[in-house]
């Protein structure tokens, strides 16, 4: 299939990056936003915004799933941690800060906390060692949550539980709408999410609030194509919804994903890091299900934590309203090898794929 | 490269094999599959790629005139 499709096909992009140039506005400055750490990563990595009219911005939001974790959960975590329980995580995971410490101090004192590919390979580990208490630190937006709940539903062992960290996408943009002097003037949203949840839950972009809303792929072309979407529908004086990444975000999504994410959750009101409480934004295992619910099953339960260390701006970089290297402390006190900030210790966060370039 | 019930055997391409659940999916041998954290999430739509494809070269030769 390769050799046939031209997703990095630099001409098409050249082509691209013309019309784009053609149809932008000539003087106002408009400003697209995303919400996923891999189009940060692509616009960055390829250089996008080199391409792009001096007056036409892109900027990433809350699109790190590890970043805005807050640190009370890391330190539920780090609770089950230390009273014994075997900790399983994404690599991503491990040295998000929480207010004490991150996975990774605790793993240093003595704790068994241990890093896995995927949730299945958590459930494999804890058939492996059945004299052992197992957890899975569950983070992630929509395209995570379906592999937990697979696992939730599918009998998993005893001596397993899950520490649900899930956090849903679409009422982040909504708050990002509310951000007084954020001024977006259109969406970039996440295809891999889309994947899962389809377009029906971006349909009030457009509607209630005349975003035009653009579901885009992960390679170069696909980011530029959806931005002379998103400048099409402006010079158009048009909000629509549309579907660049249609060769695999279907408008319904993964029906089957979605039934099963139903059935193992429910939705109720979560903390962001840097962001704070969002009504219908996070998941947490039904009550059928409580007897895998590492909260309830070790009495662990913490309500705030410290989540933004003095002179860290992770809170601006998250909603998008600064750049990583407006921070202060970006590449001086805060490093990827030696993070302050949640934003720069995933390979998601918007100061970790900063860094990456910026050390060039 | 070969289904198993809820497991699947993937060809990440440049050598790499893995196991991947397609609980999630309607998969056979010869697919291609999205893979998320050792899940299949979707399968992706060849023809649909293409037809992409053909598509923005239309709209974008149109933008040129």
């Amino acid at each position: 299939m390769a050799e046939k499709l031209r997703f990095r096909d630099p001409e098409l992009a050249k082509t691209i990056a013309q019309q784009i140039r053609k149809i932008a506005p000539k003087d106002e400055t408009v400003k697209f936003c995303h919400v996923c750490g891999t189009h940060e990563w692509t616009i960055t990595h390829y250089g996008l915004r080199s391409l792009l009219p001096k007056n036409v911005e892109v900027i990433a939001g809350p699109g790190c799933p590890v970043c805005i974790v807050p640190a009370a959960e890391i330190d539920e975590a780090v609770q089950l941690a230390k009273k014994g329980v075997v900790v399983t995580c994404f690599g991503d995971a491990l040295r998000v800060p929480g207010s004490e410490m991150s996975l990774l101090e605790a793993k240093a004192e003595g704790a068994d906390v241990r890093v896995v590919y995927g949730v299945s390979d958590a459930v494999e580990m804890a058939r492996r060692e059945p004299d052992k208490q197992f957890t899975f630190f569950a983070m992630g937006f929509e395209t995570t949550a379906p592999s937990t709940a697979v696992e939730a539903l599918g009998n998993p062992p005893e001596n397993f539980s899950f520490l649900v960290s899930h956090r849903l996408i679409p009422p982040a943009m909504e708050l990002l709408l509310g951000v007084g002097d954020l001024h977006i003037s259109g969406f970039i949203a996440p295809g891999h999410v889309s994947v899962i949840i389809g377009l029906r839950p971006y349909e009030l972009f457009p509607r209630v609030y005349r975003m035009p809303t653009v579901v885009a792929g992960f390679e170069p072309v696909d980011v530029l194509m959806s931005i002379y979407m998103l400048l099409k529908q402006l010079s158009d004086g048009a909000a629509r919804l549309e579907n660049e990444y249609s060769r695999i975000v279907k408008w319904e999504g993964n029906t089957r994903a979605l039934d099963m994410m139903n059935k193992a959750f429910a939705v109720t009101g979560g903390n962001w890091r840097g962001i704070g409480r969002l009504p219908d934004s996070a998941l947490k295992l039904r009550d059928e299900l409580v007897a895998f619910d590492a909260r309830e099953k070790f009495g662990v339960h913490v309500e705030q934590g410290k989540d933004i260390l003095l002179g860290c701006e992770c809170h601006l970089v998250i909603i998008g309203k600064i750049k990583p290297d407006e921070c202060p402390m970006f590449m001086k006190a805060c490093r990827p090898a030696k993070p302050v900030g949640a934003c720069m210790v995933s390979s998601e966060g918007t100061c970790r794929v900063w860094a990456k370039t910026a050390a060039h | 490269m070969r289904v198993d019930g809820s497991k699947a055997q993937v060809d990440f391409g440049e050598g790499v094999l893995r196991e991947v659940n397609v609980t999630l999916v309607d998969a056979k041998v010869g697919d291609y599959v999205l893979v998320h954290a050792g899940y299949a999430i979707e399968t992706v739509d060849e023809k649909e790629a293409l037809e992409t494809l053909r598509l923005w070269n239309e709209i974008l030769t149109a933008g040129k005139q």
